[in-house]
């Protein structure tokens, strides 16, 4: 006999960005990127249909973790790296639940890089939000497994000697079904790129560029700015033409050596630009290493599949089992095995 | 076949040992005869004791595989301590396994395998069935691999399959010896192997055949022997291993509980059996999760205790050490949670095939700050399903992590176990927060325990985690009177985990001067070894504390009432500093760290010598 208790879900229709913000004071630097994002998932959530009960966000430790504080949902502040272990079980116990992971660059790439791997390679339906600031804020300004070779902080005074993390690559390397880039300044591709990531099936990985004001100041400026975004990023959307710069006037083709390529469209033609196909992981890869400043820095969707998630094949699994053996009870387990009986 | 056979001789209890190389079916052999002789009504207890390398290299002493059980006409506690027969496949097993055998002891060998490379790697210079090394024992040398083969001929397997069936013929002649009855092995092999490949069912069968004839034929044995039935409780009976019998209880928790199990766990030896046969319970809803590692184990676990589940995590020895960070986020979540630790040599990987007692003090400390949590400990294997279904019914009460100390002797040893009606075990109390109405995260009841609300209920939206929470309210606090106080709860909350805790147990006579106190896996060397001794009129008493942590209200004055305590402990003696710690009392302690169980002619010896010294 089951001693959960059974109700009516929540009606969603009703829901607003404020019913998603908590009693807590936010406390995140003023500036902060962070902040870009709060407001944003904020936004996004009430769209999907989903009652608020059914909301679980799930972190470690770092700026960024702070942030289930801040949603009136259900949430859970771990410990360092281990958000998408726990966020995992979660899942894995209550398919229905809509879980979110939120993590930063140490949290999610440094102390808990085996967890989040293996939470992308079994394709959990997590919504793992990766705040990249290619610092550790928290602990105030050592470098990160994402900051640029040669890095200067506090724990780096010569300069790093080792080689970052390229996070969409991990995440595509891992098998990844979703994966996705936006920033903390363009709050409308953040949203869009937030919706479709809540919406997929299995993990949906997400980085989001975002400048930590106090211990890395425009690590990101040249990207995000609006300035500059036009000429340095590429925006992705599925089944359309690589295009970017200001006037779209530049795209994306592959050379012989199968490296891409930035070219002027009107010189090549618009018929010979490569047209993204978020279905294709080779090009999900090869766009992964494309920056500045020989490429634009693309953004949005590198790749979105369709595939079984883990906790749907875990049902399926259960429900094949039941249905083989309709009778079976925990006294009829206690009595299989070897037994005998003593008159 | 000429005169008649003497009549069998009667025996009391016989402890067996099958020591083969890895790849001789050993484990099997002894599980056949274990499984009839359960049948036939005798009490037994078995240990298993393999190579940790899959793959030791064949015949040599590294990859011995043995296999030793005690069975009897009266109740029996442990596997028994120095054999009364041996059955030796090659020269290596007889090698690393005479020395345990009793004086006068049966060596049965397979003749055949003492080849000289086979004498070579086994390390014998000599023959040891001409050197003299084997006087003390009656040995029997057969050519179990020619009679096998003798006896398979008209079948034509291939040599290869044909010679494996001679731990067959080895499993007959030891039936004959023991009076036991052929026919569970028989509809065993024909279950097994009839179906698939009937010739080999039909080979194993002739093999086990005529292995008994050659018992009862050659007259090398000058009689056989026949052990009775045990006095023991009607009903159903079935045999289990420690492993299976946590499976078994942690099943039968959930549903007591009225609550789905979810285990998180990464294989580890001697604890990947729980995992094994937990996976098999899909079709009673039990969701396993094979994590990336250890830490991921406990985590998911604790994932699924948050949204609900009966979360249990299994590991040994090296893998709890990498589950302390996660043991103390449960601590301050106050989420129900049951870790088993099947103890194992250590430090670091240690042993991992052998069995000890030595993460006690990890259970009870291993983590930052304060941070209390139950431990307790089974003594058997089939007390490792009571242990588990207490373990979770401390854990759910208490909305607490909870240590369960089992080891690999429990674990991989198995025992006749009586199958309890679930209808008629105490259901464990389970109820979960659904009214938003003044909900508190950290509010508490009169055991201190705080409500479980989980996600998808409505209107109880609420955030936890590892920081420090604010009495009642559960928000981040860094208040330094609320950490005193919340400290003060969590400890507070565990040492009201007594009040569960029943009157302690003192077995034997309560006003002998000296008691033997022992806790977890070597319950049944010590009960054995006190009841030994109490036949011969000595005054003992024996106490075995369930719950390490906390201790029970009335050990401490239960303790003061003897002159001495005697505590053999399998690790350098950690309960006994817990209980000089507890109650500043000094006991005379018996530490072994040999990866081996404790024989219950140790425990004798031990406790003869406080005796002695108490006058
Ligand atoms: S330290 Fe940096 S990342 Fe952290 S809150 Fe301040 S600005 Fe944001």
């Amino acid at each position: 006999m089951s001693n959960y208790p059974i109700f009516e879900p929540t009606d969603p229709s009703g829901l607003t960005r404020k019913s998603f913000v908590s009693n807590q004071e936010v406390r995140w630097c003023p500036g902060c990127g962070d902040y870009a994002v709060l407001a944003s998932v904020q936004k996004v959530l009430p769209e999907l249909g989903i009652p608020q009960e059914d909301f679980v966000f799930i972190s470690g430790i770092g700026c960024s973790s702070r942030f289930p504080y801040y949603m009136e949902t259900f949430g859970m502040h771990s410990i360092h790296g281990r958000a998408p272990a726990i966020a995992s079980g979660t899942k894995a116990f209550r398919p229905n639940l809509n879980v979110w992971v939120m993590t930063g660059d140490g949290d999610g790439l440094s102390i808990g890089g085996n967890h989040l791997i293996h939470a992308i390679r079994r394709n959990i339906g997590l919504k793992i939000i990766l705040f990249n600031n290619r610092i550790y804020g928290l602990t105030k300004g050592q470098y990160s497994p994402t900051s640029e070779m040669g890095k200067k902080s506090k724990s780096s005074p010569m300069g790093t000697v080792d080689y970052p993390f390229n996070p969409i690559s991990v995440a595509l390397g891992t098998g990844g079904t979703f994966v996705a880039r936006t920033m903390d300044a363009n709050p409308k591709h953040m949203q869009e790129v937030l919706k479709a990531a809540a919406l997929h099936e299995g993990t949906a990985f997400v980085e989001v560029l975002q400048n930590c004001v106090i211990f890395n100041d425009g690590a990101f400026t040249d990207v995000t700015s609006r300035q500059s975004r036009g000429e340095n990023t590429l925006d992705l959307v599925d089944g359309k033409p690589l295009l970017f710069g200001n006037k779209n006037e530049k795209g994306i083709i592959l050379d012989k050596k199968m490296r891409p390529q930035v070219v002027k469209v009107d010189e090549v033609g618009l018929e010979n630009i490569l047209v993204h196909d978020a279905d294709n992981e080779a090009m999900a890869f090869m766009l992964s290493h494309m920056t500045i400043p020989n490429h634009p820095v693309p953004m949005g969707v590198f790749r979105s599949v369709a595939r079984p998630s883990y906790e749907q094949l875990l049902e399926d699994q259960i429900n094949t089992a039941k249905a083989k053996k309709p009778n079976a009870s925990v006294q009829s387990l206690l009595e299989s095995g070897y037994t005998w009986r003593v008159e | 076949m000429s005169e008649v056979a003497k009549a069998p001789q009667t025996l009391e209890s016989v402890t067996i040992r099958f020591a083969g190389d890895s790849g001789d079916g050993m484990q099997l052999t002894g599980t056949q005869f274990t499984e009839t002789s359960a049948v036939m009504g005798n009490d037994l207890s078995t240990f298993p004791d393999f190579p940790s390398e899959i793959r030791a290299p064949a015949g040599t002493l590294a990859g011995v595989s043995g296999f030793q059980l005690q069975f009897s006409s009266q109740e029996v506690h442990t596997h028994g301590d120095a054999p009364d027969v041996l059955v030796a496949m090659n020269p290596a097993a007889l090698k690393v396994a005479v020395g345990d055998l009793k004086e006068n002891g049966i060596i049965i060998v397979d003749r055949d395998a003492f080849t000289d490379k086979n004498m070579n790697l086994a390390g014998y210079e000599s023959d040891p069935f001409s050197d003299g090394s084997l006087a003390a024992y009656r040995v029997f040398d057969i050519e179990i691999t020619k009679l096998t083969l003798n006896a398979i001929q008209e079948l034509g397997l291939p040599q290869k399959q044909a010679v494996r069936c001679k731990n067959f013929f080895a499993l007959g002649t030891v039936y004959w010896l023991f009076s036991r009855e052929l026919q569970y092995t028989e509809s065993w092999i024909e279950s097994k192997f009839g179906a698939k490949t009937p010739s080999l069912a039909k080979a194993n069968k002739l093999a086990l055949n005529a292995g008994y004839n050659y018992g009862l034929n050659t007259h090398i044995f000058p009689n056989n022997y026949v052990i009775a039935q045990a006095p023991v409780e009607k009903g159903l009976y079935r045999k289990v291993t420690g492993n299976e019998a946590v499976g078994l209880g942690a099943v039968t928790a959930a549903e007591l509980a009225g609550v789905e199990l979810f285990l998180g766990s990464y294989p580890i030896t001697p604890a990947s059996e729980i995992l094994h046969f937990l996976s098999h319970q899909r079709h009673l809803g039990v969701k396993t999760f094979q994590a990336e590692d250890e830490i991921a184990g406990i985590c998911s676990a604790i994932g699924a205790s948050y949204a609900g589940a009966a979360a249990l995590t299994t590991t040994s020895g090296p893998g709890l050490a990498l589950k302390t960070e996660a043991m103390g986020l449960a601590t301050i979540l106050e989420i129900p949670l049951v870790i088993v630790n099947v103890q194992r040599g250590g430090p670091s990987t240690g042993l991992p095939t052998k069995t000890e007692q030595s993460d006690l003090f990890q259970s009870l400390f291993a983590r930052n700050g304060d941070s209390p949590m139950p431990v307790l400990a089974a003594t058997s294997p089939g007390d490792c399903f009571w242990a588990t279904i207490e373990a979770f019914r401390v854990a759910l009460r208490y909305m607490t992590p909870v240590v369960l100390l089992t080891d690999g002797y429990l674990a991989q040893g198995s025992a006749p176990w009586k199958v309890p009606q679930i209808s008629e075990l105490e259901k464990i109390p389970v109820e979960f927060a659904t009214d938003p109405e003044g909900f508190q995260p950290y509010a508490r009841n009169e055991d201190l325990s705080r409500p479980w609300a989980i996600p998808g209920t409505p209107g109880m939206m609420h955030r936890v985690g590892g920081l420090e929470k604010q009495n009642i309210t559960g928000h981040v606090s860094h208040d330094p009177a609320n950490h005193q106080v919340m400290s003060d709860l969590r400890a507070e909350k565990i040492r009201k985990v007594q009040d569960m805790i029943p009157a302690t147990e003192v077995y034997g006579d309560a006003d002998a001067k000296l008691a033997v106190v022992g806790w977890g896996g070597s319950f049944g060397a010590i009960r054995g070894a006190v009841d030994h001794l109490r036949a011969q009129g000595v005054k003992l008493a024996h106490i075995h504390p369930r719950f390490l942590n906390p201790l029970p209200k009335d050990l401490g004055e239960i303790l003061a009432g003897f002159d001495r305590i005697l505590l053999p402990e399998l690790n350098m003696g950690q309960l006994a500093y817990v209980l000089r710690a507890n109650y500043g009392i000094e006991v005379a302690r018996y530490n072994k760290l040999e990866g081996k169980p404790f024989k219950e002619a140790e425990i004798v010896t031990a406790i003869r010598a406080q005796l002695e010294e108490m006058g």
